[in-house]
């Protein structure tokens, strides 16, 4: 992927697939790394599914036909020296309590990181998506904090507007991109 | 700054819109969002749509929807056109440009754009 924005995309859209009703997004920086988790309450993995998943890249590839999704992950955080840990409770182990969560840590000082790109785009378009779903999202770094939650947009519009308006996806934007101008003093 | 209140203002010039417009759409463009296609550039194409469809006014009769794999990843970004009484059209390789004339010439001049179809794409 060119930008760990997309990849961030396509790790949510897991989440959307997995019928989740809430998606938190999570983007840490430090002056060296930059960590982000994706957790939500989908309908989860049975642990066969995650030992599957866990599996290297040049393994899975040629032993069955799986996802491409979370190895371009692996991949992307393993060139910089950096991890993917996901952790899963699939919905008949844990009826009231299930859900994954998916944590990429990369090194930003490592010639193959990829920079985070366009994350406000991958927020829009997760939204226009799946107006339906909530995302909760923060990106903390050592100069600004930028933070949305559509449920309180939802509680502001009511019922009778859904999210995916191109008026409200509009205000979202501009609503994030502000907040990114916004450096910390 | 962008407040919530600038967003309850929204709420209210939209609410008799939206009403409104239930059930009058006609024209799905659906995009490809796999793995793949978000590799190879889906983002920004169906942004492109999105903007494009509200910049022309077309929200009323056009509605732009997402989709997981469609199967031709070789072929993606790939965008389906669904109109009423009208066989699916089938975009592939698809770019913002390629949406932008898309929008232009399919969407808006009804005249499908013959060089970006899966059926072109076939035979070169
Ligand atoms: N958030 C999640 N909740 C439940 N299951 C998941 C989740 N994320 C991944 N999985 C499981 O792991 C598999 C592999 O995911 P991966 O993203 O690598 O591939 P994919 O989504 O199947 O296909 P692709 O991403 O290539 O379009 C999925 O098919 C699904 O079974
Ligand atoms: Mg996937």
């Amino acid at each position: 992927m060119k930008e760990l924005s997309l990849n961030v995309l396509d790790i949510a859209q897991n989440s959307v697939k997995a019928e989740a009703d809430l998606i938190r997004i999570c983007i840490e920086e430090t002056e060296e790394s930059l960590t982000f988790s994706i957790t939500d309450n989908g309908y989860g993995m049975t642990p066969e599914v995650l030992a599957r998943v866990e599996t290297p890249f040049y393994t899975t590839r040629t032993t069955r036909k799986v996802g491409l999704g979370i190895p371009l992950l692996k991949l992307a955080a393993e060139q910089t020296g950096g991890d993917v840990t996901i952790t899963s409770r699939h919905r008949d182990a844990f009826p009231d309590s299930h859900g994954t969560k998916v944590v990429a840590r990369f090194y930003k000082t490592h010639i193959d990181f990829t920079p985070l790109g366009d994350i406000v785009s991958t927020l829009t378009t997760l939204i226009q998506g799946s107006p339906s779903i909530d995302f909760e999202f923060s990106h903390v770094t050592p100069d600004t904090e930028v933070r949305l939650d559509t449920r309180e947009l939802r509680q502001v519009l009511g019922e009778e507007i859904p999210l995916n308006e191109a008026e409200i996806i509009r205000w979202i934007a501009d609503y994030l991109k502000e907040q990114y101008e916004n450096k910390k003093i | 700054m962008k407040s919530l209140a600038e967003l309850a203002a929204i709420r209210e010039k939209m609410k008799d819109k939206v009403v409104l417009r239930e059930g009058t759409t006609n024209t799905r463009i659906v995009v490809g969002m796999a793995t793949c296609g978000i590799a190879a550039g889906a983002r920004p194409v169906l942004n492109a749509f999105v903007e494009g469809v509200d910049k022309e006014g077309l929200n009323d009769s056009v509605t732009v929807t997402q989709t997981g794999c469609i199967g031709i990843c070789q072929y993606e970004p790939v965008v389906e056109i669904f109109q009423p009484g009208k066989e699916k059209v089938t975009y592939v390789k698809m770019t913002v440009e390629k949406a932008e004339k898309v929008l232009k010439e399919h969407i808006k001049g009804g005249k499908v754009v013959e060089e970006y179809t899966i059926a072109s794409a076939k035979k070169a």
